[in-house]
């Protein structure tokens, strides 16, 4: 447990001074006040308040951008670590490999979370005040979605790991980890929107489809921040059509992103424990 | 007292390549042993399965009574690789603290191996403006941290300038006299400067030589070199009196055995005037290395595959 706290503190130190914490909420919170700038303008028309106009665009860039920090956060932590020789060291050291991934893991978790706290905290604030204050309940989905958000860069740190711990150079592990997010959040969706198109029976729209975009922590996590907000009032997407044949349906689509998170460190934990510096 | 390492007949194939063959090693407390090698001879390879991270594919070793990379082991091991590169953002303090924390030990060890080292002043400073001396005093601070009843160092004073290097070595020697015991891989004889009890030579993953330094003087048998200058006009009798090879037309090259030095430079003597200047030089250090690495280098005794 020492050992884990350790190296929790330590990434959080570093990702404090190589300004990782800052420039993340500095590209999460311009591309939010973009957002809020952009979004106000339809806000007057619908009967929805500014803010929860705000949050639903926000978990549409959430998809894209926390994903992406994550692993960015996430391929330097074991390649780079056997890079540096730093990994033999802490492996000599008596913690077990597990500890040393679980301390990471809280580490980066936390970086992440600042940095979404900061960015989309400051820009609902600003949605919040530049409309007038208004609905109190506005800022709660602003509180879900950065929650959530957390949830889903976790996801992907924990997926980052397993390309860090398979390859042995760094450059190699970047790769990997952009591969992984445009396959997870650009390719997928297109496949998805590919096969619905393709089937002309309906079966794969109706038997296959929701599961494929539950399965896809990603989609969930969109799943679940447009189901909370009420979708169907601020626009349509990708989930609102099938919304009803869900299989997981609310705060269970979350389980999605959770599953993976897991299952993720598992794997790369026992990767780690097969590796032989 | 018994050994802190104990490797009996290691073995370590990857693949086609022997690592390591039949390497028997003992590390005694207190004792700083010197592992010599080229590259590729396997130093590495024997740190890492002292280590544990890779296991020896024949033959036992063990440390404290422990295997290698279990808790009892990396409890009392602490490692210098041979390059590291520590979190730039980070300041030596933190660095050092971060492994004490890590081994467990107390947090009033991290000053007291700062100041060892010499980078108390350097310690609240980022890596990144350490110079690559202060970044190599950084992993030995770190690996010295907990008191560890067995330091592996690989490689430590390379790139170190020769005031540095004589540093480094009472700061090993003071490990020792603490009961530590201490094993250090390098290139070569001359970096040591005969500063540890005993050394083990490896070549091609075999253990060729494992003695204090003045044994395998001894066991090398090298000859030593005579130089006599001459006075260019009495250049000729001296070399018909003594023999040996003509040097830039003023001097005469002589080897001879350890034994024979008297009788010789006696012999010198006795040619009087005719002598300017005589010089002796025993086998240097590297050349005691290059005798042992590059013993045997046709026969090859290397088993079947």
């Amino acid at each position: 447990m020492h050992g884990v706290l350790t190296i929790a503190a330590t990434e959080i130190r570093i990702g404090l001074r190589n300004r990782w914490i800052i420039l993340s909420s500095l590209i999460l919170l311009a591309f939010a006040l973009i957002l809020v700038l952009l979004g106000s303008a339809p806000g007057g028309e619908v009967k929805t308040d500014a803010v929860t106009v705000v949050v639903a665009s926000l978990s549409t860039l959430s998809v894209y951008l926390v994903p992406l920090i994550a692993l960015l956060l996430a391929f330097d932590a074991i390649a780079g670590e056997i890079d540096r020789g730093t990994l033999q060291l802490v492996l000599a050291s008596p913690v077990s490999r597990g500890a040393v991934l679980v301390g990471k893991f809280l580490g980066h978790v936390t970086v992440l979370g600042i940095a979404v706290s900061f960015g989309y905290g400051i820009a609902g604030l600003v949605a919040f005040f530049a409309t007038g204050g208004g609905d109190l309940s506005a800022l709660v989905g602003v509180g879900r979605l950065i929650v959530t958000s957390i949830i889903l860069g976790a996801t992907f740190i924990a997926i980052g790991y397993i390309a860090s711990a398979s390859v042995r150079q760094t450059g190699t592990a970047a790769a990997l980890a952009i591969a992984i997010w445009l396959f997870a959040v650009v390719l997928y969706d297109l496949a998805l929107l590919g096969g619905l198109l393709a089937s002309q029976d309906g079966v794969f729209a109706r038997d296959i489809f929701p599961w494929l975009l539950v399965l896809n922590p990603a989609d969930a996590f969109r799943l679940y921040n447009m189901s909370a907000i009420d979708a169907a009032a601020v626009g349509s997407n990708l989930g609102g059509g099938a919304g009803a044949a869900l299989p997981l349906s609310g705060l269970a689509t979350m389980l999605s992103p959770i599953a993976w998170a897991i299952l993720a460190l598992g794997l790369s934990t026992l990767i780690l424990k097969r590796i032989r510096p | 007292m018994s050994e802190i390492v104990k490797a009996r007949n290691v073995s370590m194939k990857f693949k086609a390549v022997d690592a390591l063959t039949d390497v028997s090693l003992d590390v005694a407390p207190g004792e700083q042993v010197a592992l010599l090698g080229h590259n590729g001879a396997g130093k590495t390879t024997l740190f890492r399965i002292l280590l544990g991270f890779i296991r020896p594919t024949a033959g036992s070793i063990s440390i404290a009574g422990f295997t290698p990379g279990s808790d009892g082991a990396r409890r009392i091991v602490s490692y210098l690789p041979e390059q590291v590169a520590f979190p730039k953002m980070l300041t030596g303090r933190e660095v050092v603290r971060f492994y004490a924390r890590l081994k467990g030990a107390p947090l009033d060890d991290v000053q007291a191996v700062l100041a060892k080292v010499d980078l108390v002043d350097a310690a609240d400073r980022r890596v990144e403006t350490y110079s690559k001396g202060m970044r190599q005093r950084l992993g030995l601070a770190q690996a010295l941290v907990g008191r560890p009843a067995l330091l592996l160092l690989d490689e430590p004073t390379s790139g170190l300038d020769p005031l540095s290097r004589q540093h480094f070595y009472e700061l090993i020697a003071e490990v020792a006299r603490q009961g530590g015991a201490v094993l250090l891989s390098s290139h070569g004889l001359s970096e040591l400067e005969a500063k540890t009890d005993r050394v083990a030579i490896l070549r091609k993953g075999q253990l060729v030589a494992d003695a204090p330094l003045s044994d395998l003087q001894r066991e090398a048998n090298l000859p030593i070199r005579i130089r006599v200058r001459a006075a260019s006009s009495e250049i000729d009798s001296v070399h018909a009196e003594m023999g040996g090879a003509r040097i830039n037309g003023a001097s005469v090259e002589l080897f001879c055995e350890l034994g024979d030095k008297m009788r010789i430079l006696s012999r010198i003597s006795g040619l009087g005037a005719k002598v300017e200047d005589v010089d002796v030089s025993p086998p240097t250090l590297d050349q005691i290395y290059r005798h042992f690495s590059k013993v045997g280098d046709d026969e090859t005794p290397r088993g079947m595959l």
